[in-house]
């Protein structure tokens, strides 16, 4: 891992998460999925929006971009058309990527432009101290839900593949190593690419929740986290309020930048395009 | 010898646009702009540029702004209430530095407004529509053939300063079809952002350089930098330290502000022994010098001040030509959006706006009316 760390993270660890927040974890399952793949740093740009989990891009080290909440995936649209060399894989949070960045995500995922984005879902918006998200299950206690959530929530594996996504996963931050995968396989894929991961914000969701210790946290996704392969073998009544991980879907689509290149080809070529 | 061509404002700022150098487009359709958008369509696919339709007005700015990260000139193209949307990441623009071009096709507001009727109430908008402290570019041509040439200036400003620039069209202007003036084998000055020479020998994304632009190198091209909407440090990372947050905020409008001699461009017709000045610009300009022609005619002392760049506002010079005239006269689309610049400057001289917000041009017949009032 010290390899790892020297390559992957610029010098200006430690970080501002809180202890027992997911988002290291991410992170760092991030850098060995990169290692696992071999991209060259130098042709990668990694972005985010802006909460807690959109800071990773403060301590990556490759050409990073902080963007606005909710817009990462639209800067990355332009970043991956005007440069279709570059691999663009993007991070955002439960709200920034489901709620003000609801518009862009189903967007990017029709377009199908080879983009990875990672959303990191730990049903809460921290870093503005506990409010529901459209990712906060229902029920669950927040600082502006505090009877308990009475919004229905999104299921993002569901919404990305409704929308056109032609890779969809989801991950959890207590199974590391099906996470490290995912990420690669999500990398590895052409066309646009969702890994949604579980996790744990004990200050702002546990602690709403009776869940304050870190532990406490991650023993539930532990819990409620089912393989997809073993989920195929259960009954919708064992399946109820499981969390499914593991690869949802993929397709070969075809590829935005692409599909854009042929086009500019043919015209070149002096046709009319497709 | 060139031929004759009649074509529209809007598809004049795209030709500008692709002289300059910009190979990105990102849009969403929006009246009274969308001819910019439809030409790009076209055009760009077959000189191997980028065109991309986004989901709105925010995505639009958003896709431009990736673009520009990573080298290329890009822009977009809108109206009032996608200009609105824009704002956001306008400021995200401004604060990290991205050279980027965003052209208004004013109509006018609140709101949905008049979408098809020409208006120029979009300048305050453009001046302070993104929060925070900050100092924007705004130009405002008044012809078909000046809108190409100040498409190209937009586009060179936004890469000298590295910021974005905002083309302020009114409608009228948008889509008038009227000669186009320009030779052939024009060929246009183009500016590119400064950059450094050896790539990976420690970049300083904002270095307080001393003409207080720093370089740029795209992002994906060897240099790990950072790009933040945060307050940051020269390196590009997040600080809340108040030296280094007051240096940035303030070198950010000084770059621009500090600049004025270089952006700031007016024409100015019989000012000297004027007794009345009117300050004009995009198509009522052309209504104030048709006034001044008419009154001229008759004996009447006028002049005119017209504005090509907005923001900044040229204080010092306009309080000079201003100096000693009996009164000025600001006729606009607006409520007095740039009287009210005008007025600050004035030092004493007594200057009147003249208003229209109905959707229909200022005639010259109501300046001269408003003009021997006055007198």
């Amino acid at each position: 891992m010290e390899a790892v760390y020297e390559k992957y993270f610029r010098d200006n660890i430690p970080h501002i998460w809180c202890a027992g927040c997911g988002n290291g974890i991410v992170m760092g399952a991030f850098a060995r999925a990169m290692e696992k793949l071999g991209w060259d740093q130098d042709d990668t740009v990694v972005l985010s929006g802006i909460g807690c989990s959109s800071r990773i891009t403060g301590y990556l080290d490759f050409s990073t971009m902080h963007t606005a909440h909710g817009r990462a995936l639209a800067v990355a649209t332009g970043v991956k058309m005007a440069e279709p060399r570059l691999k663009v894989v993007v991070f955002m949070g439960d709200g920034d990527a489901a709620a003000i960045g609801g518009n862009h995500f189903i967007h990017a995922c029709r377009r199908n432009l080879d983009i990875t984005a990672v959303v990191i879902n730990n049903y809460i918006y921290g870093m503005t101290g506990g409010q529901f998200s459209p990712l906060t299950p229902f029920g669950k206690k927040a600082t502006t839900a505090p009877y308990g959530s009475i919004d229905r929530s999104f299921d993002m594996v569901e919404l990305a593949k409704g929308a056109g996504a032609s890779y969809v996963a989801r991950g959890d931050v207590f199974h590391v190593k099906q996470l490290v995968d995912l990420l690669a396989e999500a990398g590895e894929h052409k066309g646009f690419s969702l890994v949604e991961v579980i996790s744990a914000c004990p200050v702002s969701y546990g602690r709403n929740n009776k869940m304050a210790e870190p532990i406490d946290l991650l023993m539930q996704i532990k819990k409620d986290t089912v393989n997809i392969k073993a989920a195929q073998n259960m009954s919708e009544e064992d399946l109820a309020g499981k969390i499914v991980v593991g690869r949802h879907y993929q397709a070969d689509l075809p590829e935005y930048s692409e599909v854009y290149a042929d086009m500019v080809a043919g015209l070149q070529k002096g046709g009319e395009g497709r | 010898m060139s031929k004759v061509k009649l074509i529209q404002g809007n598809v004049a700022c795209a030709l500008g646009a692709l002289a300059a150098g910009a190979d990105f487009y990102a849009g969403y359709p929006i009246t009274p702009s969308t001819e910019i958008a439809e030409f790009m369509a076209s055009r760009l696919p077959k000189i191997g540029g980028h065109f991309i339709q986004m989901e709105d007005e925010i995505a639009s700015m958003g896709a431009i702004i990736g673009a520009s990260a990573v080298g290329h000139k890009a822009f977009t193209a809108t109206s009032g209430p996608g200009f609105s949307l824009m704002q956001e990441l306008l400021g995200y623009a401004v604060i990290t530095e991205l050279p980027l071009v965003v052209v208004d096709v004013m109509r006018a507001g609140p709101s949905t407004g008049l979408p098809t009727l020409p208006s120029q109430s979009d300048v305050q908008q453009a001046r302070w529509g993104t929060h925070g402290d900050h100092a924007i570019i705004a130009i405002s041509p008044a012809s078909v053939t000046e809108t190409y040439f100040e498409t190209i200036r937009a586009f060179n400003l936004a890469e000298k300063y590295r910021t974005p620039v905002v083309l302020l069209i009114d409608e009228k202007i948008g889509h008038l079809r009227e000669r186009f003036d320009v030779p052939d084998d024009f060929v246009p000055k183009i500016i590119n952002r400064k950059t450094v020479v050896d790539k990976k020998a420690q970049y300083v994304p904002y270095e307080n350089t001393a003409d207080l632009v720093p370089p740029f190198v795209p992002l994906g091209q060897g240099v790990h930098w950072h790009i933040t909407g945060l307050t940051h440090d020269e390196k590009g990372f997040y600080s809340s330290n108040p030296q280094v947050v007051d240096k940035s905020i303030r070198r950010l409008s000084a770059k621009i502000e500090d600049n004025k001699k270089d952006i700031c461009k007016l024409e100015t017709v019989f000012t000297e022994d004027a007794d009345i000045l009117l300050v004009a610009y995009g198509s009522v300009s052309r209504t104030a010098q048709e006034a001044l022609n008419q009154l001229r005619a008759e004996g009447i002392k006028v002049g005119l001040v017209r504005l090509i760049t907005l923001w900044p506002f040229a204080d010092e010079e306009i309080a000079k030509l201003l100096a000693g005239k009996k009164a000025v006269m600001v006729p606009e689309m607006n409520l007095g959006q740039i009287f009210k610049e005008v007025d600050r400057v004035a030092r004493g001289v007594k200057v009147f706006a003249q208003s229209r917000v109905d959707g229909d041009l200022i005639t010259p017949a109501e300046i001269v009316a408003k003009v021997k009032e006055v007198l």
